[in-house]
């Protein structure tokens, strides 16, 4: 147990999971104290000492399932691949129209809810169309795929929706309820696919390597520039407590001495109570700072998926704070702040954002140069000593104008200037890139590749108490 | 640890008595803090039961609960042990003559001490349930007070010495993750994600929390709930929520749950004007006149 234990361990700090060796002996230790009669006690164990973010679930999941998963029903064919179908098929007729016999067993089977029927199937169904073989170099994925194909997942999932509605009273949202019954159930056909190939991979191949060639990304090392739809979905989750702490961070005075200062009136007052002496000072409530917020978002087509998730935060932050203003620009620069406030839905707002907003000038190429004249000569008033000016963009400028005197302008007239950008740090001031010639001028410069890097510079994120003198260019 | 459980089970069976659905893994969770004497910190969405299950936890072992309600700006003060100015005082005042030595012993001892969550928690008699709610509003320098405490369960008052717990408390931390908690508060921790329910179990509560509730509309309502979960909107319905719907269709004498019952009652069950908007166009309900902004 202790050494499958440290191979696990081992895993889950390759995908990334910081598991301290504190936590490693307390898993060992909660192991002593769980019946290993069921998986779920030992996964329910292992996921309270070694997991300490519930984000890491997924990937601390998938490591689990290699390493002490369920062992598989079938093996993997050993040499050549042989057409004659495995004895004992547990689904009626076999040859040619055995897709469908096999579709009407698998409905059964869902239906009644029998696992080891459906178990069987699956592995029957992997007999005869994945076609594995020992050691040949292709993914789980693919096995999944050329099995998935037969069973024809579509079909089954229409056939399980005609099924399951066979109730007299429909109206949308009960279609809807059944709709997602059926696909519940096609998943189960996928978990169960997946355990069985997995199981046969593993024997074959061994736990380390199966589980290094399932890994996934930790959502906080996913490239925010390239992200899948899936991924998307997971990082917008987890964008949103990031947000709000950035807010706060923003609205945050500094800490040291900021109680206020001493109410004379009050102390006197109550030191009345103890016959004149002034036993407890009273302070005036500290002053509520009211950091205004001035965001700069590059939205154009190569910074489309980056641009979301700033927009996001940006829909975020407006939320905690009063004053926000955000302009989007590509080769031309409109304020966009109406379509993100308190009352509207996000996805919403970004759809209206890029229909209506003047954005685009000319050929839809970023022009930082002219965005930020536009910003300066239109809304310089939204500057003040008191904002802090947010840029996200990879300053590719397409060889244009960059601007600078302008952006150093907006720079001079803001508390603080900070800019994220979502490209790696290496191909800065590569071609069209002008990062150095801003950089300069700004406060801080980020790389912000990643949630994690997004989390680091949210960590940072504190306003300077005072305007720092700046050397003009 | 004076809990007579000697598996998950019996603690799903006490806690259910409590009037709490445990499901598998919260019950292994709880049972194996009861046996490595560690805190839980419970995470997860608002409204799924994490303060519930420490107030179950203190019914289900007859034990006193100790609540330490978190907010940004908590202090040690606050949080630990204070000392009572005013009685030290007016003990100074009334006894004018005295030597100061005297005195300073004097004015630094228990009658002089204000218990606060923390200290209670760890010098009462009898252990207790020791409820930190909301660990995630303090800021990350006050989370360190916190840990000498989970740590080693003791308190160190500087005039007095070293405050050892004689009986360890259950502790339950919550959180509804608004911010990281720190590393240092994590590793002390057995970490207990507690989601969204899943169907059955929504079912579950909902048939225990609602016992008036016809059959046909328990299914129906945990299935709507966990479906408009899934819809991107700010605040998804909690537990408390689908529960509160349910209420709400009984006391209205609604007698089929249809789309119209649920467009007209779906104020319930969210609390933004755009989220009802954004969830009314996902199901393709109408809403009425009464629902609609003004």
């Amino acid at each position: 147990m202790i050494s499958a234990l440290t191979e696990f361990i081992d895993e889950l700090r390759a995908v990334g999971i910081p598991v301290s060796m504190v936590e490693a002996i307390d898993a060992a230790e909660a192991i002593e104290f769980t019946e290993l009669g069921t998986r779920e006690n030992l996964r329910a164990t292992l996921g309270a000492t070694l997991i300490k973010n519930s984000r890491h679930f997924d990937a601390f999941d998938r490591a689990f399932d290699v390493y002490f998963g369920l062992e598989p029903i079938g093996e993997m064919e050993e040499g050549s691949q042989s057409d004659t179908p495995s004895q004992g098929d547990v689904w009626a007729g076999g040859g040619p129209g055995g897709g469908d016999a096999l579709l009407d067993s698998l409905m059964d089977a869902l239906l009644a809810g029998d696992g080891d029927q459906l178990a069987r199937l699956v592995s029957n169904a992997v007999d005869r169309y994945a076609g594995m073989q020992s050691g040949r170099p292709v993914g789980g994925r693919y096995y999944a795929y050329r099995v998935l194909r037969r069973i024809d997942a579509d079909q089954l999932l229409e056939r399980l929706i005609a099924t399951l509605g066979s109730s007299t009273r429909v109206d949308s949202i009960e279609e809807r309820i059944q709709r997602e019954r059926a696909e519940a159930l096609v998943q189960q056909v996928r978990d169960q696919l997946e355990q069985e190939i997995t199981g046969r991979m593993i024997a074959d191949r061994g736990r380390r390597q199966v589980a290094a060639n399932r890994r996934l990304p930790l959502v906080e090392d996913i490239d925010l520039m390239h992200a899948t739809r899936l991924e998307i979905a997971e990082l917008e989750r987890a964008i949103r407590p990031l947000a709000r702490k950035l807010a706060t961070r923003l609205g945050q005075r500094r800490r040291r001495g900021s109680k206020g200062r001493l109410d004379v009136r009050r102390t006197i007052r109550r030191s009345l109570g103890h016959g004149g002496v002034m036993l407890e000072p009273q302070f005036k409530p500290p002053r509520k700072s009211k950091p205004e917020i001035v965001i700069l978002c590059d939205v154009s087509g190569s910074m489309a998926t980056f641009a979301r998730f700033t927009m996001q935060l940006t829909y975020a932050i407006s939320a905690e704070l009063a004053k926000v203003r955000v302009f989007a620009f590509i080769d031309g620069l409109d304020e966009v702040t109406g379509y993100f406030s308190t009352n509207t839905d996000f996805s919403d707002g970004l759809v209206a954002m890029s229909r209506e907003a003047d954005i685009v000038r000319r050929d839809g190429h970023s022009d930082y140069g002219r965005s930020f004249t536009e910003m300066w000569e239109r809304y310089s008033d939204a500057v003040t000593s008191r904002s802090t000016v947010i840029i996200t963009g990879d300053a590719r400028n397409n060889y244009r104008d960059p601007g600078l005197e302008a952006f150093e302008r907006i720079v001079d007239r803001s508390r603080a200037t900070m800019w994220l950008n979502p490209e790696s740090q290496r191909f800065w001031d590569t071609g069209d890139s002008v990062m150095s010639g801003y950089s300069i001028a700004c406060d801080s410069v980020d790389q912000a590749r990643t949630l994690r890097q997004l989390e680091a510079f949210v960590e940072r994120a504190t306003l300077p108490t005072a305007r720092r003198p700046r050397v003009g260019v | 640890m004076p809990t007579n459980w000697n598996s998950p089970a019996d603690v799903r069976a006490a806690l259910g008595d409590a009037g709490y659905l445990a499901d598998d893994r919260i019950a292994q969770v709880v049972f194996l803090a009861t046996r490595l004497d560690k805190p839980i910190l419970a995470e997860g969405p608002a409204g799924v039961g994490k303060t519930a299950l420490a107030l179950a936890l203190a019914e289900a072992t007859g034990r006193r609960l100790v609540r330490l309600q978190c907010y940004e700006g908590l202090d040690e003060a606050k949080a630990l042990y204070e000392w009572d100015y005013h009685k030290q005082l007016l003990r100074l005042q009334s006894d004018e003559g005295a030597q100061w030595d005297d005195l300073e012993g004097d004015i630094f001892s228990e009658p002089f001490l204000l218990e606060r969550p923390l200290l209670t928690a760890i010098r009462s008699e009898e252990s207790v349930v020791l409820l930190i709610d909301e660990a995630d509003r303090v800021e990350v320098e006050t989370e360190a007070l916190l840990l000498e405490v989970l740590d080693a369960y003791q308190v160190t008052i500087p005039e007095l010495g070293t405050v050892e717990a004689t009986t360890r408390p259950i502790v339950v931390l919550t959180s509804n993750n608004t911010r990281e908690l720190s590393e240092a508060l994590k590793r002390r921790c057995l970490y207990l994600y507690v989601p969204y329910p899943t169907i059955e179990r929504e079912r579950a509560i909902l048939e225990m929390r609602v016992p008036d509730l016809p059959e046909q509309f328990v299914d129906r309502i945990a299935r709507t709930v966990a479906s408009i979960r899934k819809i991107p909107i700010r605040k998804a319905p909690s537990v408390s929520e689908s529960i509160d719907w349910a209420l709400t269709l009984l006391a209205l004498g609604i007698e089929e749950l249809d789309d119209a019952a649920t467009a007209s009652t779906l104020n319930v069950l969210l609390k933004y004007q755009t989220d009802i908007e954004r969830t009314a166009k996902e199901l393709s309900l109408e809403l009425d006149a009464e629902t609609q902004p003004e």
